[in-house]
């Protein structure tokens, strides 16, 4: 790298000395940069990229996995037939109860939790090392415990409830108890990663101000709703976006636990696609789906920015 | 605090503890126990959290399991490969996005926040077609590819945060000593990075250590399965499924990213918003 180009990385730019000079150091940055970027960028190019844009194309094909079937354009053709499939409208409604349910539980436990390690009791080393567990474990065996917690003839969970004179169910084999089965442990495996960013949150408000209430007579109650929550509400929503996103397009979890069923009962969008690419070998028709399910993200996406940008613009004096 | 809590308040505060320690911590202990107990305290309804009888065997018949080991072993080289090329790929791009100014920065921190959102389903299906006609698929090096593929937006992001808190003056120190920009990258910014770069090494290791989806659509031979698509095989139709060497081999599968995100406590904090592989 020539040393012309030594002051690069400098947050503000040197001031221009003389024309000829900066256009020369400004090729010489831009050289460098692409030199640094370029390791990383090959990669992301080939195989994200690339498969993300055939992704999309994709959907506009009828590709199949079957024999050497060929490729052809059918334009809408896949996105008229999901049009009217219901298989798939009743996945994505449980796909959006599944993330619904799971981003709000997980946010209010969060935040209970939250709370809880950022007050002044004992036991929290314990419990925060406690609570990092279920960040730690690979969905798979998440998904393996719970099917052991949930079993109805060797679970826990029924045991206990028969010790105590309640008949137990079979909670992730029946249609009415499958997907709230589910959610619970969504939510056990949510909550670490939304704690730790609340906690984070809560740690950089300033202590004045929740004194200040203190003094003026408020209950903890109130110092909560109208100190702390205001304050967060940044993070709140960040999380609760994402949260939202990453549950709607999560797999391992559900497909372990359940495949999908009873019945379909907790077929969530990506697992059906999953299906239609991997089972019933409908390329073209499952990258439709994956289609649709970017269009409903990036919908979700826009109204949260949306709601960001009303923010910044309330904000201003 | 300057208000003194009601005692009645304090007791709530610590019954609402002890009751996310139960529900957050009860299925590990759960697991661990299950993988003491014999098979015949499995099957019954019974909730000890201790076994009645210690049984050691189950972790000896998981290890036996024709193929609980070479899966760990593959998951170790997986995990280890794409640790070491994504840290490789991505500490000169992480460099360029802290320090330089402009669209490339933007551009790039754009990318990194969208890759997060999408459905990796959309991906895999065309990442399945290309690895396939290059005879890519059902190999463990295609894997690792698609692996570093997947984790490398968040090792970005995360290490891009850590050069960013490297004051830049320490760098114009050196250049005002004549030092070239590779002694000053090597010199300089490398020792300070270290930390963060351990940190995201071993997030990284985490991430495909404990990785599920990409490697259920890329690998068909069962002598190349990584360890969660290996414990997922031993589930067999409920109660055929021997409870107690899968419950090992599933504590087995934890230590390691158990281990690592205890040492990392306390940087699995704010800046982390990004999720690393999607599983």
């Amino acid at each position: 790298m020539s040393t012309t180009a030594t002051r690069t990385t400098r947050e503000t730019p040197p001031p221009p000395r003389a024309g000829k000079r900066v256009g020369h150091r400004a090729r010489a940055q831009r050289r460098e940069a692409v030199a640094l970027v370029i390791p990383a960028l090959l990669p992301i190019i080939i195989f994200s990229v690339i498969p993300l844009v055939s992704g999309v194309a994709l959907g506009f094909t009828d590709t199949t996995l079957k024999r050497n079937a060929e490729i052809n354009f059918i334009g809408f053709g896949n996105f008229i037939e999901l049009f009217v499939d219901h298989r798939f409208w009743g996945s994505f409604g449980i796909g959006i109860v599944w993330a619904g349910a799971v981003a709000l539980l997980t946010l209010v436990s969060a935040m209970g939790l939250a709370l809880l390690l950022n007050s002044d009791l004992r036991l929290k080393g314990l419990t925060r090392v406690l609570a990092l567990i279920p960040w730690a474990m690979p969905p798979v065996v998440t998904a393996i415990v719970w099917r052991m917690i949930y079993n109805p003839n060797s679970g826990p969970l029924n045991g206990a409830l028969q010790a105590v004179g309640i008949p137990g169910a079979n909670w992730l084999g029946d249609f009415s108890t499958a997907l709230p089965a589910v959610i619970v442990v969504g939510v056990w495996a949510g909550i670490p990663q939304t704690t730790v960013l609340l906690l984070a949150g809560m740690q950089s408000i300033s202590t004045e101000q929740q004194e200040a209430a203190a003094v003026d007579g408020a209950g903890v109650f109130r110092r909560f709703w109208h100190v702390t929550l205001p304050a967060l509400r940044p993070i709140v929503l960040a999380v609760t976006a994402l949260d939202f996103i990453w549950q709607f397009n999560s797999f391992g979890l559900i497909y372990v636990l359940t495949e999908g069923g009873p019945g379909g009962r907790t077929m969530i969008p990506p697992l059906f696609t999953y299906l239609e690419a991997f089972r019933n070998r409908e390329i073209g028709y499952a990258s439709a789906m994956g289609d649709v399910l970017v269009i409903a993200i990036l919908l979700i996406l826009s109204l949260y920015l949306i709601n960001q940008f009303r923010q910044a613009k309330g904000a201003r004096p | 605090m300057i208000t003194r809590r009601p005692w009645y308040g304090t007791a709530l505060m610590y019954a609402a503890l002890a009751g996310f320690l139960v529900f957050l911590g009860f299925p590990l202990l759960w697991l661990l126990s299950a993988s003491f107990k014999s098979s015949g305290e499995l099957n019954s309804l019974a909730i000890n959290l201790l076994p009645a009888e210690w049984d050691f065997s189950n972790y000896a018949s998981a290890l036996a399991r024709q193929n609980l080991l070479p899966a760990a072993g593959n998951s170790l080289l997986v995990s280890l490969a794409t640790m070491v090329i994504t840290v490789l790929l991505s500490m000169p791009m992480a460099y360029a996005l802290a320090r330089l100014k402009g669209r490339l920065r933007a551009a790039g921190t754009v990318w990194i926040l969208t890759s997060q959102v999408f459905p990796s389903i959309l991906i895999i299906i065309p990442l399945f077609l290309v690895l396939r006609s290059i005879n890519l698929n059902d190999t463990l090096f295609g894997l690792i590819l698609v692996y570093v593929t997947f984790t490398l937006p968040f090792t970005l992001w995360m290490l891009q945060g850590y050069v960013a808190a490297i004051p830049a003056d320490l760098e114009e120190a050196g250049e005002m000593d004549g030092a070239s920009r590779f002694t000053i990258l090597r010199r300089i910014v490398l020792p300070l990075l270290a930390p963060g770069l351990v940190a995201t090494a071993m997030f990284t290791f985490v991430s495909a250590w404990n990785e599920f989806f990409l490697a259920l659509v890329l690998l068909q031979s069962p002598e190349l399965y990584t360890l969660p698509i290996a414990l997922r095989s031993f589930l067999g139709a409920e109660g055929q499924t021997q409870l107690g060497p899968l419950a090992a081999g599933a504590i087995l599968a934890t230590i390691p990213s158990l281990i690592i995100f205890t040492i990392l406590q306390k940087k699995l904090t704010g800046g982390m918003l990004a999720g690393a592989v999607k599983g």
